[in-house]
């Protein structure tokens, strides 16, 4: 199948400095022409100023039906790559290529007018995002049974609630029906039942064979949603592939470190003269180094050391963290078998098993040591933010989540026997 | 399902085709100015919507409505009446000065206001300017349509005002019309200009109410032409203004048309819109990052 959005070599950049980035006023502009004989003379050519590559030489291609999440950190060239694909801006070298009508969602409700009714914004709005009025007019009982605002829909938009705003914002931009959606974030709004029903739209458009551009920093709706993910980094393509991949690359830029961590025979690894690390890694329930683990399904972290000095009962202990910084437990091996019990020299692994629906969705990092306790306790070694993993849950069913798919707070989100007998029948 | 996917994604492939879907290529910001007429056609109903947003908005919340439309002018026409007419004792002519002030105050204004509100649109829309692809004229165009209600408004008091003053009924009446259009095209034509340049040069939005007075003083709007001295008469004839100001008032009270001068203005206000056409589809895809 041919690709129906094929970005080629696209770079942007923009001009930084002085107060003002963008606009002059006619009296610097004026006295910048009046200097510029000068300066050609004195041979400073850029006016010093300084450019910016928001995006430099990025190529993509993409496939109809393709549901393709962009992620980066602020400043990365998310939101320019973005605006060049809706046409808000132009590339500064490169070209695009769109085989289709092109839905921009970079903000809800974009040209809503509060003075207006939703009924008028409904058009308005359906017009600024290039519908015709004939269509607008064939969904509009749709879009507004959609948005669940029948009632306030002769209101002017000042007087409703930021939700019921968001609401009817999206759910003009959701009967869009472009052959390509660009999106920006929008699910990040709205109460849980409306996102479930933003969600099912989202599967919904795809499955029509429509191809979607989605882009957050929100991270577990990103693996959640997309098959195909591509990291962008100071304005480049670092990442370009399935979920796990690209999300360890982002891992790593992010904590400097991914699902594995490995340490060289020459390098200055952690530890002292007992004790040396070598290796730690996150392991999925088959055993793969795994940077994106299902929420259901047990993850272990394996740490591989050197004990060069025997005669020492040694503890590994594993202190994981959350995005937060919030320390979600700390564990260490109280089993029987090794505790207390002096080491002969060698190579050791230890792992740690975690269950299953235990963990929160997010990010996690894990902070290893080894430690010995008897006869004083001493750390031997150890590696603040040794590797990172995301748990995923893409809502499959079987999670703590139920039917439930809003925002969960907890540092844990353990699936819990739940039970519910009848008092008295009838009422 | 894997089935069903791509089946659907087949249908998805027919009614791409089958939709003539168009293939948009976007270039690189050096590859020149796209005048993209065929887009505007496309694009018409949103100019429609915009337009009746303006004019919505503009009448929502204000407790007269449209009658400041009437209101601003009358006081305007009261104030020069008694100022120009019966202290200085300007002579209008045939026309007696209260309907020959208002029949200029009205298309002035009209011209004035549009292309005031047009500069101003583009700066003040900066979401719709940042946020979403659409031909951009239509914003600054859809304040100029908004005037084109106040015009037919005040139109009302002007018939009035006629009957009053006991104007016969001729056929030049009708062509009051014909001078609306070419004050549209240029105020079009400014608007345009003056909103792209704007999103740059931000001063702009504070010379822009003296050029306009500057240019009310230069049009015979509260004086008639014949009072200006021979060796004046070039600033009459270098402004389009002038030519359609003094057109609308003889077709009004049926006196003969000065033809070629109205021909000059409507060419005049044509080439402004050609050119300011040109300048902003250049300005345009700079507009989202300097605003």
């Amino acid at each position: 199948m041919d690709a129906i959005v094929n970005i080629e070599r696209v770079s942007k950049r923009y001009r930084i400095g002085g107060l003002h980035p963008g606009y002059v006023t006619f009296r610097e502009a004026l006295g910048r022409a009046l200097a510029a004989p000068f300066r050609r003379l004195r041979g400073g050519g850029d006016e010093g100023r300084q450019t910016l590559w928001a995006l430099r030489d990025v190529s993509l291609e993409v496939r109809e039906g393709e549901l393709l999440g962009i992620i980066g950190h602020n400043g990365a060239g998310k939101s320019t790559l973005l605006k060049i694909l809706s046409r808000v801006t132009r590339p500064t070298t490169g070209g695009v290529d769109l085989r289709g009508r092109v839905g921009s969602l970079l903000e809800v409700g974009t040209g809503f007018h509060p003075d207006l009714t939703g009924r008028e914004n409904i058009f308005l709005n359906g017009a600024i995002l290039g519908m015709r009025r004939a269509e607008i007019a064939r969904k509009f009982d749709e879009i507004v049974a959609f948005s669940e605002l029948e009632k306030f829909i002769e209101t002017p938009v000042k007087f409703y609630s930021s939700g019921m705003y968001v609401r009817l914002a999206f759910s003009v931009a959701a009967h869009l029906e472009p052959e390509i959606l660009i999106m920006d974030e929008v699910l990040a709004v709205g109460d849980a039942a409306f996102q479930q029903k933003c969600l099912d739209k989202m599967h919904d458009i795809r499955r029509q064979g429509r191809t979607i551009f989605f882009v957050s920093h929100n991270m577990p709706a990103v693996t959640r949603l997309c098959r195909r993910v591509v990291l962008l980094e100071a304005g480049q393509v670092t990442a370009d592939g399935p979920p796990q991949e690209v999300v360890n690359r982002y891992l790593t830029s992010t904590w400097k470190t991914g699902a594995e961590r490995t340490w060289g025979e020459g390098e200055e690894a952690p530890g002292d003269g007992v004790v040396r690390l070598r290796r730690v890694r996150v392991r999925g329930p088959e055993g793969e180094t795994s940077a994106a683990v299902d929420i259901r399904r047990p993850v272990s972290i394996e740490i591989t050391y050197d004990v060069k000095e025997a005669g020492h009962a040694l503890v590994p202990v594993v202190e994981l963290y959350n995005e937060e910084g919030t320390e979600v437990f700390s564990t260490h091996d109280a089993g029987e078998e090794w505790r207390r019990r002096p080491r002969d020299a060698g190579r050791y692994t230890s792992a740690v098993n975690i269950p299953g629906n235990l963990l929160a969705e997010g990010t996690l990092i894990a902070h290893v040591s080894i430690m010995s306790h008897f006869p004083s306790t001493i750390l031997r070694a150890h590696e603040t933010n040794a590797v990172a993993f995301q748990v995923v849950d893409d809502l499959a069913g079987g999670s703590a989540r139920g039917d439930y798919v809003g925002p969960m707070p907890g540092v844990v989100r353990p699936l819990l026997e739940w039970t519910t007998r009848v008092e008295s029948p009838g009422a | 399902m894997g089935l069903k996917t791509s089946e659907s994604a087949a249908a998805g492939v027919a009614r791409r085709r089958q939709a003539g879907a168009p293939h948009v290529r976007i270039r690189a910001e050096d590859s020149g100015v796209q005048l993209n007429l065929s887009e505007l056609w496309d694009y018409r109903e949103l100019l429609y919507f915009l337009t009746l947003r303006d004019i919505k908005v503009r009448y929502k919340q204000t407790a007269l409505g449209a009658a400041w439309v009437i209101l601003q002018p009358l006081a305007t026409m009261l104030i020069f009446t008694l100022v120009f007419h019966r202290f200085a004792g300007l002579d209008s002519g045939p026309v007696p000065y209260p309907l020959f002030s208002y029949s200029g105050l009205l298309l002035w204004n009209f011209f004035a206001g549009a292309v005031t509100s047009g500069t101003a649109s583009l700066t003040s829309n900066t979401h719709l300017v940042t946020k979403v692809y659409f031909p951009k004229m239509f914003v600054p165009a859809a304040a100029v349509g908004a005037g084109l209600v106040d015009l037919g408004v005040g139109s009302l008091l002007l018939a009035a005002l006629a009957v009053y003053y006991g104007v016969p009924l001729t056929w030049g009446l009708l062509l009051l019309p014909l001078f609306v259009l070419p004050a549209t095209l240029l105020a079009l034509g400014a608007g345009m200009l003056v909103s792209a340049l704007t999103v740059k040069y931000r001063d702009l939005r504070h010379a822009l109410p003296f050029a306009l007075q500057f240019w009310m003083f230069a049009s015979p709007v509260l004086y008639p032409a014949s009072v200006v001295p021979e060796n004046w008469r070039w600033i009459l004839l270098i402004n389009p203004m002038a030519g359609l100001l003094e057109g609308f008032r003889s077709s009004l009270v049926g006196q003969p048309l000065d033809w070629p001068r109205v021909g000059v203005s409507a060419l005049f206000a044509a080439v402004l819109l050609a050119v300011a056409f040109y300048v902003f589809r250049r300005l345009e895809d700079t507009f989202a990052d300097v605003i």
